[in-house]
């Protein structure tokens, strides 16, 4: 059992693929694994132990009883293992299902290494994989293309310059009918709050900047948008193995909030972006932290709460299930701040799924998963039937997930095992059941 | 009233503007603007009957319009703002829309003295730029990235010359971005271009550009660069020599190479927002001689100072003086002057203005929610709700201080030897 009998055709991969040459391949593999990776790499290539413990921790693996091909050893072994062992002397077809196990069958998600006794970080390892295949030019497709969008626009769906604005106008419009003199301000400088977002709110999710502009409305924030590039946090580019773009996103995001003397930049509800601004990209920089703090809307979310400035016209009637973002809890610890937030907003329990916090499974949407586009969708949806298992046990209706991509994963997975159950952003919450101006 | 020889340079202090007030017929009034001149205060503001207009110096504009934003003064001391009026978009200076008008328009830019303005559009779904609502005669798939040069007699934006399929990789692969130079197209595509810039004169161009997922490299005039380099940030024209220059990454490092020669050996975490003084002779950039450790360099020696985060790099005309920012995570940001700290440290910190002769440098900084300036390191005896930018004289002995104070807007004349 491998990768191998479960190859699966996807126009990026094959074109990467076509254009390698075994010289091109160790050369490259060589490259890297020399210029870029350091002891760490080394380290955990020799010493784990093949004790199996990390199998009980990832939803692939749980999900493929019985297959060890999905274990994070398993993923090692047939990927880096394989690399180090040849010293970059593999074929073609040896990349094609390195690329498609390193982009499809792990999120990045990092649950494994809370497991593995010794800590071995298998993320980290199969995103050295990734950057090997960014090199060598193999991506899917879909993935790619959104890299491509990064690199063309600052935005990772094409959004043109004025669609951006025209989007935020068209928001600012609706949402006056509803709340007189609402505002979003774009470019106000030395504002408290710098908000950005991830490119499918203003291309086909525009109702949550809709909810965002009723929240700081309400609250009384002082905030802005930015009127020109950077205002897109997400990264496709981070997932890809495309580090230089990566590298110049976060540039931009950055510097257009710096240019605008703001105090804070708050993120919408995305977490991969949040993981790209505050400890990948900005590093790849030279910043130790980030050059501007950045907050997460369940963090910013949880302040506005403390201070009094979210005022609830009723309650959202529970129960309800959290999924934890993996990029957000393990990343940042916000589990209990977003449970907080949920006790504020929901009239009745939080069932919670085991294990969950900073143990959950991912959505198997995050680490650009998802982005992989749909000949992959089959991969994440069965690759976590342990999720399913995990939401239908707590036999509630409403998940509440402050993620992007857990909500593109979770939707597939409830459509696929009809588990009818809906998924909100706390925004979604908020907005509906915060006070409003009387009509 | 432009240029700022003409502008009065008596010292004291005028109330320009009593009280900030809004009109019974507005909704509400936006944030104030003040002239370069500080002869005037501009907001957008919402009318209660609907529509935009404009309040300078308390008065209304005549007209109104569907929509307004993005206000800003030229240089010579015109308001603008991008304005809706049936649908279609245009620019209002003083109040007066242009002739033409878009399906789009955005990102106004000013010529060095204000003679010129510059915007992005979209017509048509076509996209490119007008030069005081002359577009250009060819318009673009997309257009991004806009540049003016300093005259305003040209201007280049980076350009999508052929239509791409829904995640097509060939033929992203092949490279269909460009640079158009007043709408016309360089001989040469690339996989990608990044922040075209003009030279002094107005009449060369350089870009960064990808010709691979792994090639980067400066292209000028379309021409690019023999050498490769793993990663660049943006050129910039030597103004004395005309020679490009631009930070190049060098197996994981970064340094300055000037056409295509390193003139900094790579041995930086980072190195970018190069400056060059206008002898050519003096060449500044914002490094990070070691991870999370930032400092300015100067002709490739770094300073002694440096803190996680620096910004806002200039530098004189003559190279005098170099001057910058730096902050911990965006709080108690220190002025950096010839590798020294200014005292005083501060919750917010604005670009640093040297003066266009005498080597001085004024800072407009922010404490505790008031505001004020920083002059050779003295702190203005007196503190504001807001101020903007300070400017100098061009003999640089005085310091126009545009300032409200709760809600008067003052014109303050500081004398810089006192100040
Ligand atoms: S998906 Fe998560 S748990 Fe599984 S191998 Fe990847 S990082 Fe580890
Ligand atoms: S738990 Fe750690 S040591 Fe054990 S097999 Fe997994 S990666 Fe190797």
């Amino acid at each position: 059992m491998g990768i191998t009998e479960r190859l699966i055709e996807d126009a990026g991969l094959r074109r990467g693929v076509s254009l390698l040459t075994p010289e091109k391949i160790e050369k490259t593999i060589v490259a890297v694994l020399q210029g870029e990776t350091g002891a760490r790499l080394k380290t955990y290539a020799e010493t784990c132990m093949r004790c199996g413990m990390c199998a009980e921790a990832c939803h692939f693996a749980l999900s493929h009883p019985g297959d060890p091909s999905y274990t994070p050893a398993g993923k090692v072994h047939q990927t880096m293992s394989v690399l180090l062992d040849k010293k970059g002397r593999v074929d073609p077809d040896f990349i094609y299902g390195m690329a498609q196990l390193a982009y499809t069958e792990c999120n990045l998600c990092r649950r494994c290494v809370h497991l593995c006794p010794i800590g071995i970080d298998t993320a980290y390892i199969m995103s050295t994989v990734r950057r090997i295949c960014h090199k060598l030019g193999c991506t899917p497709q879909y993935m790619q293309d959104t890299a491509h969008s990064h690199a063309s626009t600052f935005n990772q769906m094409w959004v043109k310059d004025d669609e951006w604005t025209d989007s935020l106008m068209w928001q600012e419009d609706e949402a006056r009918e509803e709340f007189p003199g609402l505002r979003i301000p774009l470019d106000k400088e030395g504002a408290d709050i710098y908000y950005s977002v991830i490119a499918p709110e203003p291309k086909f999710r525009t109702q949550l900047i809709y909810q965002a502009a009723a929240i700081m409305h309400m609250a009384g924030v002082d905030w802005t948008m930015p009127a020109q590039t950077g205002w897109d946090n997400s990264d496709m580019c981070m997932f890809s193995g495309d580090f230089e773009v990566m590298g110049r996103l976060k540039r931009q995001h950055f510097e257009s909030a710096q240019k605008l003397k703001v105090k804070r930049i708050v993120m919408g509800e995305c977490g991969h972006a949040f993981r790209s601004v505050y400890d990948v990209g900005n590093r790849w920089l030279g910043w130790r932290w980030h050059p501007v703090p950045v907050i997460h809307a369940v963090e910013f979310y949880w302040e506005l709460i403390q201070e009094g400035k979210i005022k609830l016209a009723k309650k959202f009637p529970g129960p309800v299930t959290i999924q934890d973002p993996c990029n957000i809890v393990r990343g940042r610890g916000l589990q209990q701040k977003l449970r907080e937030v949920t006790r504020f907003l929901v009239e009745g329990d939080i069932i919670e799924m085991h294990p969950n916090m900073e143990h959950n499974f991912c959505c198997a949407a995050g680490g650009g998963v998802i982005n992989c586009g749909p000949p992959f969708k089959n991969v994440r949806v069965e690759g976590n039937a342990v999720k399913a298992e995990q939401l239908k046990a707590t036999g509630v209706k409403t998940i509440i997930t402050p993620c992007h991509n857990c909500h593109g994963g979770l939707h597939d997975i409830i459509h696929h095992h009809k588990l009818g159950m809906d998924l909100k952003f706390l925004s979604d919450i908020i907005y509906e059941c915060m006070e409003k101006p009387e009509a | 009233m432009h240029p700022p020889s003409l502008w009065n340079w008596e010292p004291g202090q005028r109330v320009i503007l009593a009280a900030l007030k809004s009109p019974e017929d507005c909704a509400w009034v936006e944030e104030p603007h003040a002239s370069p001149d500080g002869e005037r205060l501009a907001s957008l503001a919402a009318l209660a009957e609907g529509g935009f207009s404009a309040l300078v110096n308390g008065e209304m504009w005549e007209n109104t319009f569907e929509k307004a934003w993005y206000p800003r003064f030229s240089p010579d001391g015109r308001f603008t703002a991008i304005v809706q009026q049936d649908g279609m978009w245009t620019l209002a200076v003083d109040g007066a829309a242009w002739e033409e008008s878009f399906d789009y328009l955005w990102g106004t830019e000013f010529s060095a003295e204000g003679d010129v303005i510059a915007a992005c559009i979209q017509s048509g779904g076509e996209y490119g730029l007008c030069l005081n609502g002359a577009p250009w005669e060819t318009l673009f798939e997309n257009a991004n990235q806009p540049v003016l040069s300093a005259d305003g007699q040209s201007s280049a934006a980076v350009v999508q010359l052929e239509s791409l399929k829904p995640a097509d990789l060939d033929d992203f692969h092949k490279g269909v971005f460009g640079v158009a130079v007043n709408g016309e197209a360089w001989d040469a595509n690339f996989m990608n271009v990044w922040t075209p810039t003009f030279d002094p004169q107005g009449k060369n161009v350089a870009a960064q550009v990808r010709t691979s997922l792994y090639d980067y490299s400066i292209a000028v005039n379309g021409k690019k660069w023999a050498g490769n380099y793993g990663c660049v940030w943006e050129p910039r024209f030597n103004p004395a020599s005309g020679t490009v220059v631009a930070p190049v990454r060098v197996k994981g490092a970064w340094g300055l190479a000037q056409d295509d020669q390193i003139i900094w050996e790579p041995r930086f975490a980072q190195c970018w927002h190069q400056v060059i003084s206008q002898d050519g002779k003096s060449i500044a950039a914002i490094v990070a001689p070691q991870f999370g450790q930032f400092t300015v360099a100067v002709n490739g020696k770094p300073w002694s100072v440096s803190l996680p985060v620096v910004t806002d790099l200039s530098i004189a005309r003559q190279g005098e003086v170099v001057a910058a920012l730096g902050c911990a995570d965006n709080r108690d940001w220190r002025v950096m002057v010839d590798g020294r700290l200014w005292d005083g440290v501060w919750d917010m910190a604005w670009a640093p203005v040297i003066s266009p002769s005498g080597g001085h440098v004024a800072v407009k900084v922010e404490r505790a929610g008031r505001q004020t300036v920083v002059v050779n390191g003295r702190v203005y005896p007196r503190e504001f709700t807001k101020v903007w930018e300070p400017i100098f004289s061009p003999d640089g002995t005085k310091l126009l201080i545009r300032a409200l104070d709760k809600d008067a807007f003052l014109r303050i004349v500081a004398e810089v030897g006192r100040a």
